[in-house]
């Protein structure tokens, strides 16, 4: 037979369609895969590594284990559960024992295999722990936060037993043990393929070795990350759903219509609106949880600018429309700051201002009257912060303070803030760890962190906050709580304007929602029917 | 012609070489700081500094630019921090993406203007001609996300005819082995229907709303060149000499007025690839666009380099194609050459 082109053409065009012999493709079931989509992926599988990004978290969370983890309890509206601070159990331990002088605590730990099918052993405790203790950037920082700062803290016994020796008695230890930072690696792996760098980094950027109940699968950065579950998995009851999809859908107009058609199962971080709407429309089911230690305030600047003046900042305070912007920002997904009764010990908590007016006026006109000056926000936060600048510039124009708003770039906003020279931003800080001197140390004391904003120092706000962090019982902890609340409330650093819900959309067929305070999805208690 | 082409390519040398140096000095102009991005929340000013060092954006600038160009020389674009991943990686990843959306796009683009724009110019004045400035003025003034957003919400969201916009694959699908990362040509290969019905479906929505917005200057270009051509000359010998109408327009007269409309195909190719972003966004297609504009918002400068070099060395390539397409086209311009 001739080969015309005619012929070719038809040849080229059916080719698709001839079916490939005996290669038919096996597709896993839909009915144990979840389909998660999520505006961004993660940029790493190591959290300990530096400039790993938020989704990382999530990583860490479902394929490593940590010796401890937050105990679930009942989100109190329902739908799922949250964790509490000081409730703990054991994820690698199997048991633990604080010593009696309270100065280190040992962990026995469970009989758990890595993916590898070696042993977990108190060595790759050790190993892992030192790592994040040395390896700088966040993960540093984080473990210091729980007083968690040296190599020679972390003891091996032997090998099914691990101590932590405390450099000080503090609260925060054992509650940051249980975070997405100090998870055990397969510290026999990571050596083998560090290539000479004692923290392995590049070989645990791109790989897991870790004993955690899923295993990554595939990972497309910037497309998508592909979990399959680890059926040998020691640490809890093994997970319902054998293999999780993470898609990264830029659009959240594409993750809303994804998850109204059905065709997605859960959807984290879409705008409010959308949470409001879906939740409204019922087809699926929104679950809410305030963010704990979550709060959006507006920092106003201590040092340099119009708002030394202690009366500006309380006249700003008496003038927000709290909840105006609860409606037109976050339409309803959060909780009001504003109307405080007697302080307690909680964080956040509502300052005892509201929308009044004549009370703000009359603050400025005794300040020296109307001056103008500039409000900044995160411009990757705009659908949020945006429109609550317009509410804010539209209210203090009433009380003759001018406000121009700046939307500075996500890569430029810490710079910015850094400088402690802007006058107002609006910026939403949450801790991991939910205590309320945890929150004052990193935004309003005299450390001068850059979430500092508004750069307040106080030397009797300082003494309250370290007297209540390394406080040893609880009513000393209290009065100084409530001490600092007080002093707060008076000098108004940031006025704080809401709580913000953390929303998650899920599908009907989803159970088993489990917020953890990294935000990020824990696939270990999903259920799908 | 292999003198032609060698003689072209040293032309190009030099704007290559501005290219390096303007995307190198305009990442580190940009205000932003890379360090304090990466250093996450909660940082300290020394893990700041520390990510600088680590990242060498301590280094004055003349260092930092040889240190770039040496690892360029190497073929290595550094590594991108927002993805984590060598920068020569993830461009091999999503060029192809991006080149196979853009080039479907154009061949239904191609496939409406072309034949529109043409009978438009022949039938001046008709409703065909209307229809013609209708759409091309329809077409780009719709802005490409409205139109993603509206496909999406007719064909998948109402009508449900259209599959998830989960990017280039269903996510029960899995790639075919790769050749040329043109999802419909791999699975071709490894004759794999369903994988490639599935990639069609997917690709359909996004590359319509590519095609929608790069009409009006393929349309219009026709039009124009083909009025231009049928008023010439050896159009009317042609006529005077008892052609049919069809040898006149199809022979004649339109492979004559193809060479403006080829520089414009490649003009409107390149710009397509490096800005469909906004579809790659609503579409969640993995592209070379949306990847370098996630780059530029964390201010991470290899990916923008990468991105801005490869788009360089695309479009000298793209126009060098389409000197030597002018060569097949008209004979003339080859003499010239």
């Amino acid at each position: 037979m001739a080969i015309t082109r005619r012929a070719a053409i038809a040849g080229g065009l059916a080719a698709p369609f001839v079916m490939r012999q005996g290669a038919s493709a096996q597709a896993p079931s839909r009915s144990e895969t979840l389909l998660l989509v999520q505006e961004y992926g993660p940029n790493s599988l190591d959290m300990q590594g530096i400039g790993s990004s938020q989704p990382v978290n999530g990583v860490a969370l479902n394929c490593y284990d940590r010796l401890l983890r937050f105990k679930p309890v009942p989100i109190p509206g329902g739908g799922g559960h949250q964790v509490a601070m000081g409730e703990l159990e054991g994820e690698l331990a199997e048991s633990w024992q604080l010593a009696s002088d309270g100065m280190s605590c040992t962990f026995k730990l469970r009989d758990a295999k890595f993916h590898s099918g070696r042993p977990v052993t108190a060595k790759d405790v050790k190993w892992s722990l030192d790592r994040a203790c040395t390896i700088g950037g966040f993960a540093t920082t984080q473990m210091n936060a729980g007083s968690l700062e040296k190599p020679e803290q972390f003891v091996v016994v032997d090998d099914k037993t691990f101590r932590v020796d405390f450099v000080r008695k503090d609260k925060m230890t054992l509650p940051n043990l249980a975070v997405t930072i100090p998870f055990v690696f397969d510290s026999e792996l990571a050596i083998q393929n560090s290539g000479g760098d004692p923290h392995a980094k590049e070989y645990l950027k791109n790989n897991i070795a870790g004993s955690g109940a899923y295993k990554v699968e595939s990972w497309k950065p910037g497309v998508e990350t592909i979990y399959a579950r680890n059926d040998a998995w020691a640490c809890g009851k093994l997970p319902q759903l054998r293999r999780i999809i993470a898609r990264d859908i830029a659009s959240p107009a594409t993750r809303r219509a994804l998850m109204e058609r059905g065709d997605a199962d859960v959807s984290y971080g879409l705008p409010p609106k959308d949470f409001k709407d879906l939740l409204d429309a019922g087809k699926v089911n929104v679950v809410g949880v305030p963010i704990p230690n979550g709060v959006w305030g507006c920092y106003l600047n201590t040092q340099v600018g119009p708002f030394k003046d202690v009366r500006l900042r309380q006249a700003v305070a008496w003038v927000m429309p709290y909840e105006k912007i609860l409606q037109a920002s976050l339409f309803g997904r959060g909780v009001d700051m504003s109307g405080g009764t007697t302080p307690k010990v909680a964080w956040p908590q509502p300052f005892p201002y509201k929308t009044d007016v004549a009370k703000a006026k009359a603050l400025v006109d005794a300040a020296g009257g109307p001056f103008t000056t500039t409000l900044y926000f995160d411009a990757g936060n705009a659908t949020v912060a945006e429109p609550m600048a317009v509410l804010i510039k539209e209210s203090l124009a009433a009380i003759g303070i001018t406000v121009e708003i700046n939307k500075v770039p996500g890569a430029n906003f810490r710079t910015e803030i850094a400088k402690k020279t802007n006058p107002m931003v609006l910026n939403r800080f949450a801790g991991w760890l939910d205590y309320p001197d945890y929150y004052l140390f990193w935004t309003m004391h005299g450390n001068n962190s850059i979430f500092n904003i508004a750069a307040y120092q106080n030397p009797a706000l300082d003494k309250l906050v370290d007297a209540a962090r390394f406080a040893s019982d609880k009513a000393a902890y209290d009065a100084n709580v409530v001490d600092f609340i007080k002093l707060v409330n008076a000098e108004v650093p940031m006025v704080p304007i809401n709580q913000p819900t953390h929303d998650v959309a899920l599908q009907k067929s989803i159970g088993g929602y489990q917020f953890q305070p990294c935000r990020e999805p824990d696939f270990r208690y999903l259920t799908k029917v | 012609m292999l003198g032609l082409i060698i003689a072209r390519l040293k032309t190009t040398i030099p704007s290559i070489l501005g290219v390096i140096i303007v995307t190198f000095l305009l990442t580190r102009v940009l205000p932003g700081d890379t360090a304090a991005y990466f250093a996450g929340p909660a940082a300290t000013p020394q893990a700041i500094a520390e990510i600088r060092g680590k990242l060498g954006l301590d280094q004055p600038l003349p260092v930092q630019f040889v240190s770039y160009v040496s690892a360029l020389v190497k073929g290595d674009l550094g590594q991108s921090l927002t993805t984590g991943q060598p920068v020569t990686a993830d461009l091999a990843q999503r060029l192809p993406a991006s080149a196979e959306l853009t080039l479907f796009g154009l061949l239904i683009s191609m496939a409406i203007a072309l034949p529109l724009g043409v009978l438009a110019a022949v039938r001046q004045g008709s409703w065909i001609d209307h229809l013609c400035r209708i759409v091309a003025t329809a077409g780009v003034s719709l802005p490409v996300f409205f139109t993603g957003l509206l496909l999406v919400y007719v064909f998948y969201f109402i009508l449900g005819w259209a599959p998830a916009p989960l990017g280039r694959l269903d996510v029960f699908f899995s790639e075919p082995p790769r050749v040329t990362g043109f999802l419909l040509v791999d699975s071709v290969i490894a004759r794999d229907p369903e994988t490639f019905r599935a990639a069609l479906s997917q690709i359909l929505l996004p590359a319509l709303t590519l095609a929608i917005f790069s009409l009006a200057p393929i349309t219009r270009m026709t039009r124009a060149s083909m009025l231009a051509v049928l008023g010439a000359d050896f159009v009317r010998t042609a006529r005077a000499s008892g052609l049919s109408s069809r040898t006149v327009i199809g022979t004649y007269a339109f492979r004559n007025a193809m060479l403006p409309v080829v520089t414009t195909l490649g003009m409107v190719f390149s710009f397509l690839l490096g800005a469909n972003v906004l579809v790659e966004k609503v579409f969640a297609w993995p592209g070379v666009g949306s990847y370098a504009v996630e780059a530029l918002i964390a201010s991470d400068y290899a990916p923008i380099q990468g991105f801005v070099l490869t788009m360089a060395i695309l479009y000298v390539a793209l126009n060098l194609a389409i000197d030597i397409l002018y060569g097949v086209i008209d004979p003339r311009v080859r003499l010239e050459g």
